[in-house]
């Protein structure tokens, strides 16, 4: 097991380190223009000048063994040049994590309470109106693109609620639109997986079983179906719990949210390198420790699963 | 076989025989060629039954016919007597832009901000995005199919490409999205560029998992095994067993490629304002959407986009169940 998590760790650490490699050249791939912002009136002098202080003029593989180097052996992730000038990229972020976080949980917090159980309602209901009406639901939150209804519940919300139309940190009543637009994709996915999951396992013989020993439909619902169900469930969890706190980018910028997502599409034009990698490298890691935990949950869950066995033993 | 000498069986026998004459037990069929063909050759086709079994679902059928109606309508619009070039900036009698002009019988739909018709509007830009949303489509399919069946079929290459699929998968979709829509010119292709970078590897993965699975089953061994090509087996073996989940990833990409270029157009790397899309529109009605008067701006876009979205949603999966050779009579 320890040996198992060992090695995907280094993995992981690999495939990061090549993903800041593709992200950092495809970065330097952007017009010389956008780097400054008086662009036409810059003489040849000061162009070679202000390329020189980034480093621009280096060698490809020199300005990556720089930033490996300065990351690896400081912690140092650069300086923004452009969305604040001069500032140590950890300094900008750190304010805007939390923020970015506490939206993520509550929105998850949000979606699991009314995903969860409206998936097994809908499986227990299989068929029947309230299954119609799920399904009905869930077709709308997946097909119609999210940049669409958010911008419905905005409207709406902010009009018929009478909800402040952006965001501030110390009105708590600002923060209900953005966690609900950022909830319904969650709670659509939970539900549809949920219930198609619970709809497999009331198939199978235990189930039967159950039934025959005299079990509630309740009870085999919640105590037998759910909690297996759940197993596959839990793998998705931790990532999009992870994706969620790194914030929507519509949703923070939408409703002017200082969080982290809003902050990617603002630098990436404003072309501020060391920030685009910063974010980029907390965006993967991110990821990526999502998945590493979502298989240790299905794990932790389910006592058949072991890491190490390679199929067949059992 | 003392058994089958059993005296109650030879009396039978006997007592069969002493019945009927052999030329009354037995007479010629006459011989029909037709008749004769006809159980060894099964009247099933895939296609036919894919088909039958699509159009038992009546809502899916609604929505497909409604859909080319929709498509086949946006190359119409422009031929009809009344309509406005999407460009134009009408002008009332004294010669000033008419802007925001609520709907009425000249202009449908009303006009936008700058005095253009949001009808004729609306329509290309129906054309435009569901022109980006099929090309992805069939980009993503193609070199989705191509690499997945690559990368399932051939050992060699497994290692390798499981390890570029753990990089690229891992690499945020919107960073790659902003980041080529940044670097490239805005334009048509730059914007179905950038979502078929990103939109194949789901594609890939899927097709691989599933060649994998089937790969090794009996029938394709013994295809291999008399002497079948490559390229045959994986055409004839393989890939039908993977049109219906492969029709539906298309089909649900559509919508998403849509939704995709709203985004995109939302944070200002879209298609430039001359180019019409239902991103644009949005976008455009977005600004406006604080004065009511003006919601229509909004609204009919968005209207239109979720009867595509939902439509290509729906006719997808009804096309997938009945795609499934499970689901045919």
């Amino acid at each position: 097991m320890l040996q198992y998590l060992g090695k995907r760790v280094l993995r992981s650490i690999l495939t990061l380190f090549i993903i800041l490699c593709v992200v950092f050249i495809l970065v330097r791939q952007m017009p010389i223009e956008g780097y400054f912002p008086n662009y036409q009136k810059m003489t040849e002098e000061q162009l070679k000048n202000g390329i020189h202080q980034m480093g621009l003029d280096q060698p490809m593989i020199v300005q990556l063994y720089g930033f490996f180097k300065n990351l690896i052996l400081h912690g140092d992730l650069g300086t923004s040049r452009i969305y604040r000038n001069n500032v140590p990229v950890a300094e900008i972020l750190a304010p805007k994590i939390p923020i970015s976080v506490r939206l993520g949980a509550l929105s998850i917090l949000f979606s699991m309470l009314v995903g969860l159980p409206m998936g097994t309602l809908m499986a227990k209901y299989k068929g029947r109106f309230f299954d119609h009406l799920g399904t009905g639901f869930i077709v709308l939150i997946q097909a119609v693109p999210a940049a669409v209804y958010y911008l419905v519940i905005q409207l709406y919300g902010t009009e018929l609620l009478h909800i402040p139309m952006l965001f501030k940190v110390n009105n708590p009543v600002s923060w209900v639109l953005p966690v609900f637009s950022m909830s319904l994709g969650n709670i659509a996915y939970y539900a549809m997986w949920l219930r198609r999951y619970m709809v497999d396992e009331s198939n199978k013989d235990y189930v039967t079983l159950a039934r025959i020993k005299g079990a509630g439909e309740n009870r085999i619902m919640f105590r037998h179906v759910f909690r297996n169900a759940f197993v596959p469930m839990a793998q998705y969890l931790p990532t999009s719990f992870l994706n969620t706190v790194i914030g929507s980018i519509y949703i923070e910028s939408l409703y002017s949210i200082p969080g982290m997502g809003g902050l990617l599409v603002d630098v990436i034009k404003k072309q501020d390198n060391a920030m685009i990698q910063a974010i980029v490298l907390l965006f993967a890691t991110v990821g990526i420790i999502g998945l590493l935990l979502g298989d240790l949950m299905m794990v932790l869950l389910d006592p058949r699963i072991s890491f190490t066995k390679k199929g067949g033993d059992r | 076989m003392s058994l089958l000498k059993h005296p109650k069986l030879e009396t039978l026998e006997q007592h069969c025989t002493e019945a009927l004459k052999e030329d009354q037990l037995f007479t010629f069929a006459p011989f029909s060629q037709r008749e004769a063909e006809e159980t060894g050759v099964s009247n099933y086709s895939y296609w036919r039954s894919t088909f039958s079994a699509f159009r038992r679902n009546k809502v899916a059928m609604f929505l497909l016919i409604l859909m080319l109606c929709l498509l086949l309508f946006t190359f119409i619009q422009p031929l009809l007597p009344g309509q406005f070039d999407p460009n134009l900036v009408s002008n009332d009698a004294r010669g000033l832009p008419l802007r925001n002009k609520q709907p009425d019988s000249v202009h449908w739909m009303g006009t936008n901000s700058i005095g253009q018709d949001l009808w004729a509007r609306i329509w290309a830009a129906t054309r435009n995005s569901l022109f980006i949303g099929i090309s992805v489509a069939l980009i993503e399919a193609f070199v989705g199919i191509l690499v997945g069946v690559l990368w399932g079929y051939v050992r060699q290459l497994d290692f390798i490409l499981t390890e570029i699929y753990n990089v690229l998968d891992n690499i945020p979709t919107t960073i790659v999205l902003i980041l080529v829509a940044f670097i490239l010119k805005p334009g048509m292709g730059t914007i179905i560029l950038a979502m078929s970078v990103t939109g194949w590897i789901g594609m890939a993965r899927f097709v691989r998992n599933q060649v994998l699975v089937i790969r090794d089953r009996d029938y394709n061994v013994a295809s291999r095994c008399l002497g079948t090509s490559t390229w045959r087996i994986i055409g004839r073996n393989l890939l039908p067993y993977l049109v219906s989940v492969i029709m539906l990833r298309m089909a649900l990409s559509i919508p998403g490629a849509i939704g995709s270029e709203v985004f995109i157009t939302y944070i200002g790397l879209g298609l430039p304002p001359q180019i019409c899309s239902l991103g644009n529109l949005i976008n455009e009605g977005r600004k406006l959407m604080m004065s009511p008067s003006l919601r229509y701006q909004l609204i009919y876009p968005t209207i239109i986009l979720s009867v595509v979205t939902v439509s290509f949603y729906m006719v997808g999966n009804a096309f997938s169940d009945a795609a499934d050779p499970k689901n045919h009579l």
